[in-house]
């Protein structure tokens, strides 16, 4: 019930964070997106770190446009390439906190290459992914995350493929912090940002939120909150879960929980001591990663 | 201003036009660069990726061209100059977000050491079939600014120039060589520091509350800022306003587009750069740039000395394209001889510009090798007739 109440309080603490000549939004009524926003807004305004050196990237879709809203250095990029744009920012000056926020689609589908490499090299980024299980934006297709068996635009018949397991996948790729939960777990994914941001490493926090107006409309999962309540409370928390295990079936149990949470060096460390070890005086040092905050 | 001496190997080299291009992005500032290898591109990527380290600076493989040219992005708002290398295949995939480059009004150089295409075509062997794909390769209308080097020397000097041009229009800015001159060793001088004049990035620095990313300023260019100076700014692939917020309606992208393709022709005249040798009295004016330029020169001397007046043109600067010039010529001259590694490309835009008025006469090779000479002496002789 307390998360119900922070849903409709939502736009009061967030003036602050809120670009609020662009509001109103373009969200649709019920539409999980802006919970996880507040969640995001928390947990920056919790965090203590400089907002003047906090950063979002988006790309597109629905979810893409959150850097829209946002009221800090906000980046607007192309489909699927807000994850290579943050490597470039966040390389280019390691004194920024540089956050992706973007959809399944934009992420693990169009940019999914970006992903796990971005992973692999353990860029000091956190990349929070709104997992709606379809393309909104364009009117519900069927993307890699659509359960198999749902219903969607261009699945008709119902969706016959493999959906990715995003844990799992980011995980094996070599994230440093690895969570998932619904959008309705305000508190949690707030408490999840928190400890992405403050992680040194590449850190990917999963937040299910069905499309109400799309994925559920078209397979009568009920309306707005009746639907995110749905997953809320098929959820079960499982922290520490094998990744392995976190395949999400059509209307079936959601494991959520944090999974990963280890510490390694960071691409730009691992750098800066292998150009050291190697070069010696003749390594002239980048600048060095910092810690916001 | 003087540029970084960091990053300045003064000196005369014996060295290839990839690496010497690599020199020019050092020398011109550069500490980013994003990039993917392909042939025959990759010796400027490998030569970054052995010299950033002594110089200040990051070089980082992406994992496709996409990425890359994304990365640079990102890195110019960051606070970096940034370039990568490429040829065709790559080429392509950087169009996506060169696109986004020209909307955003990024800084940016892009090379493309120009191979046979279409697709994978002669990965080893040279031409010049990118050239109006550079032009308008991302969809939408927008201008960018392209330069053509003939040689290693001209690889360092125009890839610092490209980096000044990227900065006085913030407009991605490409350097279209080719194989040949990417792998040709010559000697390139590099100057002390102190005589390299770099730009640097149109800082803004009024009040932070007042900064608007996409509001031009009285030349026509907007300032910029870096991330994390409390700006708390927003920019987008979209159609904007000036504070960088989506507008999705007409007025805007008559606006936005106006405002790309108008701040690089209003300034065609300072940008355009080529060389001119006895075009005054000619009768036939040869048109080529890059290496199909230095095989031009040899026939344009033998038909001298057969005594036809034949100027020559070699475009330093393609895009914008001189078509004031080529205009002025169609008048007075007999005809045009554009020899290129391709099945007509910049011909077609010396037509337009010589509407009628002069013929103007192809001479394709398409790719993997140079005309031979005697192929364009035979069309400067009949030109003549
Ligand atoms: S289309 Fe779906 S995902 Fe997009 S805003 Fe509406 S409910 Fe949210």
């Amino acid at each position: 019930m307390r998360d119900e109440k922070q849903i409709e309080g939502a736009k009061n603490p967030m003036e602050d964070f809120l670009r609020m000549d662009r509001i109103p939004h373009i969200w649709c009524p019920g539409c999980g997106i802006g919970t996880v926003v507040t969640s995001f807004a928390e947990a920056i305004q919790k965090s203590n770190i400089n907002l003047d050196k906090l950063v979002v990237v988006s790309g597109i879709g629905c979810t893409g446009r959150v850097a829209g809203y946002i009221k800090l250095d906000s980046f607007h990029t192309t489909h699927g390439r807000a994850v290579p744009f943050a490597t470039g920012l966040k390389i280019a000056n390691p004194e920024l906190t540089v956050v992706v926020f973007s959809g399944d689609g934009d992420i693990c589908g169009i940019g999914g290459n970006h992903l796990i490499h971005a992973a692999r090299r353990n860029i000091d980024i956190t990349v929070i992914c709104v997992n709606n299980f379809n393309y909104a934006m364009t009117g519900g297709q069927v993307a890699p995350t659509t359960p198999e068996g749902a219903n969607v635009s261009t699945a008709p018949y119902g969706n016959y493929e493999y959906p990715f397991n995003l844990p799992y996948l980011v995980e094996a790729s070599g994230a440093c912090y690895v969570a998932r939960w619904t959008a309705l777990h305000l508190r949690r994914v707030t408490k999840s940002i928190q400890e992405a941001i403050k992680k040194r490493g590449f850190s990917f926090i999963e937040v299910i939120t069905p499309c109400v107006t799309l994925y559920a409309r078209r397979n009568r999962l009920g309306e707005g909150l009746d639907l995110l309540k749905y997953y809320y409370d098929n959820s079960d928390i499982q922290h520490g879960a094998n990744t392995k295990d976190l395949d999400i079936k059509y209307q079936g149990k959601l494991i959520v929980g944090k999974f990963v949470d280890i510490e390694k060096p960071t691409f730009l460390d691992s750098m800066n001591k292998h150009f050291t070890k190697v070069l010696s005086d003749k390594y002239e040092p980048y600048v060095k990663e910092v810690k916001n905050g | 201003m003087k540029t970084d001496p960091k990053g300045v190997l003064t000196g005369s080299h014996y060295m290839d036009g990839d690496f010497a291009i690599a020199e020019g992005g050092l020398a011109a500032g550069c500490r980013f660069f994003g990039g993917y290898p392909i042939t025959p591109s990759t010796e400027t990527a490998e030569r970054f990726s052995e010299r950033i380290p002594k110089v200040g600076g990051i070089f980082i493989q992406m994992e496709d061209e996409l990425g890359a040219m994304a990365s640079l992005i990102g890195a110019v708002w960051g606070g970096r100059k940034a370039m990568t290398v490429t040829s065709g295949p790559g080429f392509s995939l950087i169009m996506e977000n060169l696109g986004l480059a020209a909307m955003m009004e990024i800084p940016v150089v892009v090379a493309n050491v120009q191979r046979g295409g279409p697709s994978t075509g002669l990965p080893t062997l040279p031409g010049q079939q990118d050239m109006m794909q550079a032009r308008w390769g991302s969809h939408g209308d927008y201008e960018i600014i392209a330069l053509s080097p003939d040689s290693p020397q001209e690889c360092f000097d125009l890839t610092i120039e490209a980096f000044n041009l990227s900065e006085i229009y913030r407009v991605p800015t490409l350097l279209m060589t080719d194989e040949c001159i990417g792998h040709m060793h010559e000697k390139v001088i590099i100057p002390p520091a102190e005589e390299i004049e770099v730009v640097e990035r149109k800082w803004y620095k009024g009040p932070k509350d007042k900064y608007m990313p996409y509001k031009p300023d009285k030349d026509g260019i907007p300032f910029m800022v870096k991330a994390g100076d409390g700006y708390r700014f927003h920019t987008t692939g979209l159609t904007h306003d000036y504070r960088g917020y989506p507008e999705i309606n007409a007025e805007w992208q008559d606006q936005n587009v106006r405002h790309l393709v108008d701040k690089i022709n209003n300034n065609a005249d300072k940008i355009i750069k080529i060389e001119e040798d006895k075009t005054d009295n000619a009768e036939v004016v040869v048109i080529s740039y890059g290496i199909t330029s230095r095989v031009a020169i040899k026939a344009v001397q033998e038909a001298r000395r057969n005594g036809v007046k034949v100027g020559n043109i070699r475009l330093i600067t393609v895009w914008p394209f001189p078509e004031k010039r080529i205009r002025e010529l169609a008048d007075k001259i007999k005809a045009f001889v554009v020899p290129e590694i391709n099945y007509g490309q910049i011909v077609l835009e010396v037509e337009r510009c010589a509407a009628g008025k002069a013929p103007v006469i192809k001479v394709s090779h398409l790719g993997g090798g140079v005309h031979n000479p005697d192929d364009i002496l035979r069309l400067i002789m009949e030109a003549a007739k």
